[in-house]
């Protein structure tokens, strides 16, 4: 209380308290001070600019008490104005990525891989049904239909959230044009199949061709691009408010520095108004960190559980069924396509199989190695030992195919015989779903926690920012009415 | 004085032009060997080898004509030997007591694994001779394990011994002869054209101008059609690009439109049209191929016993009612017997 308050009240005076109640106005002369720098001739005043003449009479109001005050308490509520305003605006870019990957990106991206899924299992239900020919199942057909319609219907949906004139919107066009076409070579083959006709073989591989040479590799090319698009929403989700908090920063530093004055002038600890501003400052920036912090480390354990599996597994999932499409396909073909192995012609389709056989169990491996739980693990492991009985189930048949047992080693296919390779093939497919359905709930329960961490903190930091500007203003107020 | 003036001022004068002479002079040299020396070369080279060219094929020409005039015509007599039997033998040792014969299973009325056939056995002329040599050997027709050879395979199949003979619509020709031992011909062909039956065109001329062809890879079709165009005699505008992995391929572009006719061999062209009742053979065989049943050189008690079953198999009439069966249906056009129809003489080394 060294500074009663009437002391300043008494400078009449100075004609600066009363003036920012007008707006400072340009063109008009000013009224000539006592305390003004120098006597400056009307003329020239006259010219000055607004902006020359709002820095002049800033420079004189800093020369009073009262005037740095209203200074200080506007920069402070400036300062934790933006500083709420900025961490609204960043935390909501973030909280939408995240919603993005959430609901939006990992879908599609999931989309995507169910159409290369579904184009793989429609074009080895096509071969398998080609190969039992008289004896094939109706749910080989169904497959075979099922996974042509799936396909068809993700192609729409991924029609309409793709963009006209991209990439991505080209590559679903050109499939959209390519997927009768394979259906049309697929049911000439069964036509020509089933009245005995071999040309039915050269449809079918036309058919095969088509789907490995054109509409797979476009499949992929649509999934790599989704995945794209999900890494890019994570990397928006994750990357750090650097901003905010330095605003935050800034909004405290400068709130501690003009409490520390005011103790200093008045030697009064606490004032109210600027009390409240930095705790609501200090609760923006704690939540902010925090929220941020916790909202990473979900997205990064969905994205470390959830999606780098399921990239895994849906990569094993194809494998498994290119390698059946093969096996069938080299019962169907017998050696009609040969490719070169180190300088030897081999069966094309024959070494196709071995290849994905090995691409299944190297994919396979991996997957254990990113399974974090047991019930992430065991479908895996199980698919692995039905890969192990494939193999092996499948040499055998290839022993009857080589020693001419055409019919025998047809059925061990097929699946009437005993002990047939369609089962392992067929249990490794449920095996895998039910690691994929596992993974993909486990990325959803992560990113959902992530997201939700973020959840209400723009507004929060909106409306605490408010708070604490108002109270930086009520504060430096109460100062300022000291003065009148 | 006045001369020696006039000299002195020439030879200033020239020491400032005749260096610029020089250059230019050299230069213009330099121009016209850069100029000439592609021409003299590349004319140099179109000799060397249109020389060359005609060199090897008159070569090849001269070589085919000293070691290699009818290569059909070169199998072992079935009456000749020393009574030896190595090899029948062995086949008659094995645990398995069974033929191995390397076949096709995917040549219509050839070879062919037909999916209605329940029992899975593969069905064809082809088959039916490999039913017969089986029964001589071995007493039983059924006595075959049967294997699908690749046609890139079939050589190798015979060489390592995966198999002990070849029945695959096999041609015997001068390279062949070299790597694996042909049993007397049991079937003429040649190549032939196939189209839709309501196409204009009728044969292997000009009615193929300006219309796609397809062929296979690496086939004798191919290797006709690039050598009537390289000569120029092939019909104006006509398209052979198409070229696929598989005869049978072909016939997938023929239904679909993207070609207009097809060239393979007779028998293959037969194969095709009996899939297809809309297309058909179109005029006769332009050329002359045979072919054998293909056995590992030097195992000369089977080559003879092959060629006494196909003496047995032509003159008992079983060749006639396979050919029947088999490949008149779509062989013979409009009553009119093919070149294939008669099975072709023997004549032996």
């Amino acid at each position: 209380m060294t500074h009663p308050p009437k002391s300043s009240a008494a400078r009449p005076g100075t004609a600066v308290p009363t003036m920012p109640a007008v707006p400072p106005q340009p063109g008009r002369p000013v009224p000539p001070t006592p305390t003004g720098p120098a006597a400056v001739p009307d003329v020239v005043s006259a010219r000055r600019t607004a902006f020359a003449e709002g820095v002049d009479r800033l420079r004189e109001a800093a020369t009073t008490e009262p005037g740095r005050l209203r200074i200080i308490g506007a920069l402070l509520a400036v300062l934790v104005v933006a500083f709420g305003a900025v961490t609204a605006w960043q935390m909501t870019a973030r909280a939408t990525a995240a919603d993005d990957v959430l609901t939006r990106s990992q879908p599609l991206s999931s989309d995507a891989a169910e159409i290369y899924r579904s184009l793989a299992d429609a074009n080895t239900a096509a071969a398998s049904g080609y190969l039992a020919g008289p004896q094939e199942n109706p749910e080989t057909r169904q497959r075979y239909e099922d996974g042509i319609r799936r396909a068809a219907e993700k192609l729409v949906t991924a029609a309409s959230s793709s963009e006209a004139g991209t990439e991505s919107a080209k590559t679903i066009a050109e499939l959209n044009k390519l997927l009768p076409q394979y259906k049309g070579l697929v049911e000439t083959a069964r036509a020509n199949n089933r009245q005995g006709y071999p040309v039915g073989s050269a449809y079918l591989r036309a058919a095969n061709e088509q789907m490995q040479k054109q509409m797979l590799p476009k499949a992929e090319a649509l999934y790599q691009k989704e995945n794209q698009r999900l890494s890019s929403d994570y990397a928006d989700a994750k990357s750090f408010p650097w901003a905010a908090i330095g605003l935050g920063l800034l909004a405290l530093g400068g709130l501690a520095w003009a409490q520390r004055r005011n103790y200093l002038r008045t030697n009064r600890v606490l004032n109210h108004g600027l009390v409240t501003a930095s705790a609501a400052s200090v609760v923006v920036l704690l939540w902010l960190v925090v929220g941020h912090t916790v909202a990473r480390s979900g997205l990064n354990a969905s994205y470390d559980h959830g999606v780098r599996s399921l990239n895994v597994l849906h990569d094993a999932r194809i494998a498994s069924l290119t390698a059946r499409s093969d096996e069938n396909l080299s019962l169907i073909r017998r050696g009609a396509d040969t490719k070169v192995v180190g300088g030897n012609p081999v069966d094309a389709y024959a070494a196709g199989y071995d290849e994905q056989i090995d691409e299944l169990a190297k994919s396979l491996t991996r997957a254990d190695g990113l399974a974090d739980d047991s019930a992430g693990r065991k479908p895996v492991q199980n698919a692995n030992s039905f890969m192990k009985a494939w193999k092996q189930r499948h040499e055998v048949a290839q022993g009857w195919n080589d020693k001419g047992e055409y019919q025998q080693a047809r059925d061990k296919v097929i699946g009437v015989g005993k002990d047939p390779t369609s089962e392992c093939f067929d249990n490794i497919d449920i095996a895998l779903q039910t690691a994929l359905d596992h993974e993909q709930t486990e990325f959803k329960q992560a990113a959902g926690d992530g997201k939700d961490a973020l959840t209400g903190l723009p507004y929060g930091a909106a409306v605490l920012a408010v708070l604490g500007a108002a109270g930086a203003v009520v504060g430096i107020g109460r100062r300022l009415s000291e003065y009148r | 004085m006045d001369a020696r003036r006039l000299a002195q001022r020439l030879r200033t004068g020239l020491r400032g032009w005749g260096g610029v002479g020089a250059m230019a002079a050299l230069c213009a040299l330099a121009l016209a060997f850069a100029l000439l020396l592609p021409l003299t070369q590349s004319s140099g080279t179109d000799d060397a080898a249109s020389v060359g060219g005609q060199g090897v094929a008159q070569g090849l020409q001269v070589r085919a004509a000293a070691k290699c005039d009818n290569p059909q015509d070169r199998s072992l007599s079935p009456s000749g030997g020393d009574g030896s039997t190595p090899i029948i033998d062995r086949i008659k040792a094995r645990k398995d007591r069974r033929l191995i014969v390397g076949i096709d299973t995917n040549s219509y009325r050839w070879g062919y694994l037909n999916p209605n056939n329940t029992s899975g056995a593969p069905e064809g002329f082809d088959i039916d001779l490999v039913h017969q040599i089986a029964k001589d050997i071995l007493g039983d027709p059924d006595a075959v394990s049967f294997k699908a050879i690749p046609t890139s395979r079939r050589v190798k199949a015979i060489q390592d011994d995966e198999v002990d003979m070849v029945v695959r619509t096999m041609t015997i020709n001068c390279d062949r002869i070299k790597q694996v031992a042909f049993s007397a011909p049991y079937f003429r062909t040649g190549q032939q054209v196939l189209a839709p039956r309501t196409s204009a065109i009728t044969g292997y001329n000009k009615t193929l101008a300006h219309k796609k062809i397809c062929s296979a890879d690496s086939s004798t079709a191919l290797e006709r059609l690039q050598g009537d165009q390289g000569k120029g005699t092939l019909p104006a505008g006509a398209d052979i690009r198409t070229v696929v992995p598989n005869q049978l391929d072909c016939l997938v572009k023929l239904q679909l439109g993207e070609v207009d006719a097809v060239v393979t061999d007779g028998a293959l062209a037969a194969s095709q049209a009996a899939q297809d009742p809309t297309v058909q053979l179109k005029g006769g065989l332009f050329s002359d191929e045979y072919y054998g049943v293909a056995m590992k050189l030097g195992s000369l008690d089977l080559i003879r016993q092959v060629n006494r079953t196909l003496q047995n198999y032509i003159k008992d009439g079983n060749w006639a009612a396979s050919y029947e069966k088999w490949l008149h249906p779509t062989m013979d056009q409009g009553g009119e017997k093919s070149a294939s129809a008669t099975p072709p003489e023997a004549h032996y080394k």
